[in-house]
């Protein structure tokens, strides 16, 4: 503010402070008195000393050589960093920001976040889309479930259909969302997969006897889960896969799994995409190091290993 | 005439706006590789569909099509830039003051209608204004606030679990990922008429928002705001 502006006030609030009448407290910088929405917000404003049109446009041709070179050089390292940055490291930053991700989920991962739940008038159609491994004929009769990793277990724990539905039996009316971006309401019914952590305890990381409600951060910090022909393959990180609303499910909308949406046993999750609810599945593996997952490899597109919500 | 020197744009405004370009476009290029896997949203006036989202030759000419996993790998990198960018933003705008140029008043709606008869030459004169009218103000603070939806609006799509409470509050999983879409639609429209408005605006309005500053008659000590101030 000059000295002259600044004198100017000083008079009007001593005109104030005499008279008891008060004028608005800040002059008006813009134009308009009242109606300019700039003066009722006090806009401030910004103006250098009156200069000649010579020096004024001097400056201004100064300035914008200068913007226009550190603007043009910005956007030129922008261009040409990302185009030329090798794919090799462009692949290494993409995925390695997936992991990131993961990460920040897991801080804020809770196992009492519960996906809604939907009534049976809200169910939608089941949508089918992939059946990788889970394609031929499947002998009912042979199937078996191989669990490794079983605490007090000298080799594999194999489970019958049988066995699997002797366990604790949930029901649940969730959304099924493919990471294609389409989703359907569907009615689960199965096993918790802490239940059958639960009856069938993992090792823990000491090699004992893995609590699943007392002491989930000493399991196995994942699952391994393939189809009986190895064709499908997902990992799951231990907290999502313990979560209350992830099933090993043998039933559809009250009927028994069909072979296309993943008889006899497969997971339903609403925590995580469709790419992870392996249908079919035949080996169920704790492990302590990061399995591998169908469509996280690069070679079927690099999708997020993680994949949860 | 005597001439002013205006300081018109900070250096940090300038950058995040220019930094913004960039990122929204990759956030919105991403976002249809993307869409394109579920692509059912079209305009529809009873039943009847005007534009399909989008026509097949659309996205021949640009290539998406099959490219799912590479549009999830930048959309999910990007964003973190993007709403950092945007958040950057609104905590500067907000700590600066600069938030008096930005925000509307409830009177700026009926002035910001006399801009548009104005701009449209119906009305010869226009409301007083500051360094924005009270169109660009109230245009400027909604474009903000899809920024900030599109942030939420993804999250929800994002993490439908974790934050199920967001998802329910915006309509469920299916309506978040069309709000995500619609927001992205306005994007673009509001682009297409920021870029319009800037062309005609003129080369000094372009030229503030590299430099930061534009050139001003300078104010006659008689019109000077002090003596109106004045009873």
């Amino acid at each position: 503010m000059s000295d002259d502006k600044k004198t100017l006030l000083e008079k009007v609030r001593d005109f104030e402070s005499r008279t008891g009448e008060t004028t608005d407290s800040t002059p008006d910088l813009w134009p308009g008195a009242r109606e300019n929405t700039a003066n009722i917000l006090n806009e401030p404003r910004k103006l250098s000393e009156p200069l000649s049109e010579i020096e004024a446009q001097k400056r201004m041709t100064s300035l914008t050589r200068r913007g226009f070179l550190v603007g043009g050089a910005a956007a030129l390292i922008g261009i040409f960093g990302w185009r030329w940055m090798p794919q090799k490291v462009k692949d290494d930053l993409l995925t390695r920001t997936f992991e990131f991700n993961e990460r920040v989920s897991q801080l804020f991962y809770s196992p009492k976040h519960l996906a809604r739940e939907f009534r049976p008038d809200q169910i939608t159609p089941a949508r089918l889309n992939s059946n990788i491994g889970a394609e031929g004929e499947l002998d009912a009769e042979a199937w078996r479930l191989i669990i490794r990793g079983v605490a007090g277990q000298a080799g594999d724990l194999v489970l019958t259909i049988d066995d699997i539905r002797r366990l604790p039996r949930t029901e649940m009316i969730t959304q099924f969302k493919c990471i294609e971006g389409w989703s359907y309401i569907a009615k689960w019914a199965g096993v918790r997969f802490s239940d059958i952590a639960a009856a069938f305890p993992p090792k823990d990381i000491n090699g004992g006897v893995g609590d699943v409600t007392a002491r989930p951060d000493e399991l196995p910090p994942y699952v391994y889960l393939a189809t009986p022909d190895g064709q499908y393959y997902v990992g799951w990180d231990t907290q999502a896969i313990m979560h209350p609303q992830t099933l090993l499910a043998y039933e559809l909308n009250d009927e028994p799994l069909t072979p296309e949406h993943g008889a006899p046993l497969r997971i339903a999750s609403p925590t995580k995409y469709g790419i992870k609810q392996i249908k079919r599945i035949g080996v169920i593996e704790y492990t302590s190091e990061r399995p591998r997952d169908y469509w996280a490899d690069p070679n079927n597109g690099g999708y997020d290993w993680y994949s949860g919500h | 005439m005597a001439k002013q020197i205006e300081k018109k744009h900070s250096l940090a405004t300038r950058w995040m706006h220019w930094i913004n370009f960039p990122l929204l476009a990759m956030m919105i290029w991403s976002g249809l590789l993307i869409y394109w896997a579920n692509a059912v949203y079209s305009l529809r006036i009873f039943n009847y569909e005007i534009f399909h989202f989008f026509p097949p030759e659309f996205y021949q000419f640009l290539d998406i099509p099959y490219r799912l996993a590479e549009g999830l790998r930048l959309h999910f990198f990007f964003m973190w830039l993007f709403t950092i960018n945007g958040a950057a933003y609104i905590t500067y705008t907000a700590f600066s003051g600069e938030w008096r140029s930005l925000l509307p008043v409830p009177s700026s709606f009926r002035r910001a209608s006399l801009v548009a008869l104005n701009e449209i030459h119906l009305l010869r004169s226009k409301p007083a204004q500051g360094k924005y009218n009270d169109a660009q103000r109230i245009a400027y603070t909604i474009v903000i606030l899809m920024g900030a939806g599109s942030v939420f609006t993804g999250l929800a799509i994002y993490k439908p679990t974790q934050v199920s409470w967001l998802t329910a509050l915006l309509g469920g999983y299916e309506w978040a990922r069309w709000e995500h879409f619609w927001l992205m639609v306005l994007f673009v429209l509001f682009f297409a008429i920021h870029v319009l408005q800037v062309a005609v605006a003129g080369w000094g309005n372009f030229r503030s928002m590299v430099t930061g500053c534009d050139t001003v008659d300078a104010l006659e000590p008689e019109t000077s705001d002090i003596s109106e101030a004045m009873p």
